[in-house]
């Protein structure tokens, strides 16, 4: 009836769960509690929950992410702190079963639900209004995809009280993970929660892409494109490409684990080396998925803060798409070692050592967007410089690795783990944290608080530091990744030094919670309200509308004449467009997303644990939700004229009210 | 949404008698030869192989143009720059894999 789901599952005897299970459900238990005493629970259904605007929707999407950020966190500081403990007689205090779920689960949620999230929001909030749309392509879809990631994110997480999680690492290769050596739930509930989260990512694509393509503003040309959108697009290409591949993979490990089958198994024919090549089909275009919209984020931040038209726009559009190309033809360097000839490991290495090239032209694009601009030192601008320095070595040691010499003695050493996480941090994470700050006036109509801003940024740019130099260092010295405890007295110092840098980078966390709580504490003080929709003299057609924007985004879509047509027109003296109001087409809300995510949670966790009947029920949830959704012809309405006019008129009166203070 | 899209699906041409004819014709010339390739035993097996990769090749190509009415005018152009990035992807991923699995086997003994 429970197929292998039974009370023993529940792990009582590992005191850190109960305790975090107790955490959680007391945190759980008060925001459930203070939305039922604060009479919320209406307003959170249909403004937020089964809403399909696109600016709601990211910022779910971003609080989700932050949400998988302290977890993945929490996962990385007990890693940090397990070695500097586990040293000669120590054996620190998590058990090697315990320890391999962990580094397992900090990589997943690390990418899967802190980064795509985080880059989802940041795309769902920026893209339409950047391109002078009304709402995504697919509004419907794209709701879908915020529950689908959700789900997958439920599952993992879940996975940590109800049985356990996998032991076989962030990519679960074969054959550790196949039924023979993984016989518990764990990689189960990686690959439902990939699988799943992985549908939305792909719908997500294709939603953005049809968007970009379509749906820009009248007169925006390819190269007239924000170059936010451009590396937007970019991303969704390697979307469409890159997550059928992942799919594929996991569904053949499934038949493998679920059927019998042999795709990944050392005997009957299967070959664990293909499950390499594929995932890494899919993995290494992947990384730069959450890494080109940060490049994005970069060039709007730099061009704002330096008061300056981007340098080389049209290099950094040629850059970008040729980053794109060349992520599809490098995914050999993960695993050079595996025993390919010297004609597959060259090929694959001198790509790998291409790339580094329209990188490095960005590099340089930013720098020279900065040179005699007048650079405003904001908490974006922090973060932005911080990633150019950082950015720039985590590149050269890539470089390094590049080289199939050098990679055979690197491979699977700390200096791997410090080299990503030097590219992934200092890249991706000092992006998306740069955007928010950049869009949350946009999101909100208020400023995020500078100082604390400041104080997070040299928490993590120092912390990060602390934390990863080490791990070079340990990586020369041989030090393996994945390892629950070691004798090597040269290795302890080492280790020491990386855990202190944890503590700094949670220092870090804490000054961004802080600074979330001290903005919204202080959101009406004038300084921070941004009234006039444009708090950083902005370039791009998102600051041309009031903060936050209606929900139909422009009252009049814009017509564009070049690149920053706002900025130009902004310079001549913003013109009245002069253009009769019209009723807006909207899409209504729905909560067809919200029951599809219902039933793919339950076919997930039925499929588990082999609860047949349960996943039954799910799927047959989830086609007849999609069968009434597609049945229901009451999709749509018009926003009247009236109610365009008086939102019209409110914002014109809070511009008035701006430059009467000024 | 009411907006004007950026691009339009107008004018899609769906093909003409002459055209259709022209294809068929094409498509069984290259049946044939593909049949008489090996039915022949005139060329050496390998010889057949690279003539039936060939004639297959062209054969899809005469499909795409005549019976799936794809050109390079305007109105097909995303049309077109699908299928080239489809193929071109499909060409990256699936003979990228067989030439890595390929030499790993020979170098690993293990086919």
């Amino acid at each position: 009836m429970l197929g292998k789901l039974s009370l023993s599952a529940i792990p009582l005897d590992v005191p850190i769960l109960v305790g975090t299970f107790l955490g959680v459900a007391v945190i759980g238990l008060a925001v459930l509690g203070a939305v039922t005493y604060y009479g919320k629970w209406g307003y959170l259904w249909r403004d937020w929950l089964t809403t399909v605007d696109h600016k709601r929707l990211a910022v779910m999407y971003i609080i989700l992410a932050i949400v998988m950020l302290f977890r993945g966190f929490a996962d990385a500081i007990m890693m940090r702190t397990q070695l500097a403990l586990a040293y000669k007689g120590n054996p620190g205090y998590l058990p090697p079963h315990h320890y391999d779920q962990i580094f397992s689960a900090h990589g997943t949620i690390m990418i899967f639900f802190m980064a795509m999230a985080f880059m989802t929001g940041l795309m769902n909030l920026v893209v339409p209004l950047q391109i002078g749309a009304r709402d995504v392509a697919f509004p419907f879809l794209n709701s879908l995809s915020f529950y689908m990631t959700l789900v997958g994110a439920l599952l993992i997480n879940i996975s940590l009280f109800i049985g356990e999680f996998a032991q076989c690492g962030w990519l679960v290769y074969p054959p550790l993970s196949e039924m023979q050596f993984s016989p518990g739930v764990g990689v189960d509930y990686y690959i439902w929660a990939v699988q799943i989260s992985g549908v939305g990512t792909l719908l997500t694509g294709v939603n953005f892409f049809t968007t970009i393509v379509k749906m820009r503003a009248p007169g925006m040309g390819w190269m007239q494109m924000p170059v936010f959108t451009w590396t937007a697009f970019c991303t969704t290409v390697l979307i469409m490409v890159s997550f059928p591949v992942l799919t594929v993979t996991l569904a053949l490990l499934s038949l493998d684990r679920y059927l019998g089958m042999h795709f990944f198994t050392n005997d009957a024919g299967g070959n664990v080396m293909l499950y390499l090549s594929m995932i890494w089909t899919w993995g290494h275009p992947e990384v730069y998925i959450l890494v080109i919209p940060a490049f994005g984020v970069f060039s709007e931040v730099t061009a704002t803060f330096s008061q300056k038209p981007l340098f080389g726009y049209k290099t950094m559009v040629y850059a970008t798409c040729s980053i794109m190309v060349l992520s599809f033809v490098v995914w050999v360097h993960h695993f050079f070692t595996m025993g390919a000839g010297a004609n597959v490991n060259t090929f694959f290495g001198i790509m790998t050592m291409i790339i580094a090239v329209p990188t490095g032209v960005k590099i340089f694009n930013w720098l020279f967007t900065m040179y005699k601009g007048r650079v405003e030192f904001t908490a974006p601008m922090h973060w932005t410089l911080g990633f150019m320095i950082t950015f720039s070595i985590g590149g050269m040691t890539g470089v390094m690795m590049a080289m199939p010499a050098a990679d055979w003695i690197l491979h699977n050493s700390l200096f791997l783990i410090a080299h990503f996480h030097n590219v992934i941090i200092g890249g991706v994470y000092f992006g998306y944290i740069a955007g928010m700050g950049f869009w949350f006036p946009k999101a909100f109509g208020f400023k995020l608080n500078e100082a604390w801003g400041k104080r997070a940024f040299w928490c993590w740019f120092v912390g990060f530091y602390l934390a990863f130099i080490p791990l070079y260092v340990l990586g020369l010295e041989g030090m393996t990744r994945r390892m629950n405890h070691y004798d090597n007295p040269d290795w302890y110092p080492w280790m020491l030094v990386a855990e202190v840098g944890a503590i700094v980078i949670a220092l870090g966390i804490v000054c961004q919670l802080t600074q979330l709580y001290v903005s919204i504490r202080d959101r009406n003080l004038p300084e921070n309200l941004d009234l006039t929709g444009d708090p950083w003299n902005g370039r791009t057609l998102e600051w041309s509308i009031s903060s936050p924007p209606p929900a139909y985004n422009f009252a009049v879509i814009p017509d564009i004449h070049g690149l920053d047509t706002f900025h130009t027109e902004k310079q001549l003296g913003r013109q009245a467009h002069g253009k009769p109001l019209a009723p807006i087409h909207m899409p209504k809300n729905t909560s067809a997303g919200v029951f599809i995510g219902l039933f793919s949670f339950i076919l997930g966790f039925a499929s588990i644990w082999y609860i047949w009947w349960l996943a039954a029920i799910g799927l047959i949830g989830i086609v007849a939700t999609m069968i009434l959704r597609s049945a229901d012809r009451d999709v749509d309405y018009y926003v009247p004229v009236s109610e365009i006019e008086h939102n019209e008129e409110v914002y014109s009166r809070r511009i008035a009210a701006a430059q009467a203070a000024e | 949404m009411t907006q004007a899209p950026t691009t339009t699906m107008t004018g899609d041409s769906h093909g003409s008698y002459p055209s259709y004819l022209i294809g068929f014709v094409l498509a069984v010339i290259l049946t044939v030869a593909s049949f008489a390739a090996v039915m022949s035993h005139a060329l050496s097996p390998g010889m057949a192989l690279a003539a039936l990769t060939v004639l297959a090749v062209v054969q899809i190509v005469v499909h795409l143009v005549f019976f799936l009415h794809m050109n390079t005018s305007t109105e097909q152009s995303w049309n077109l720059m699908c299928f080239i990035f489809a193929a071109a992807s499909v060409i990256v991923i699936i003979g990228g894999t067989i030439f890595i699995m390929h030499d790993t086997a020979i170098n690993m003994m293990s086919r």
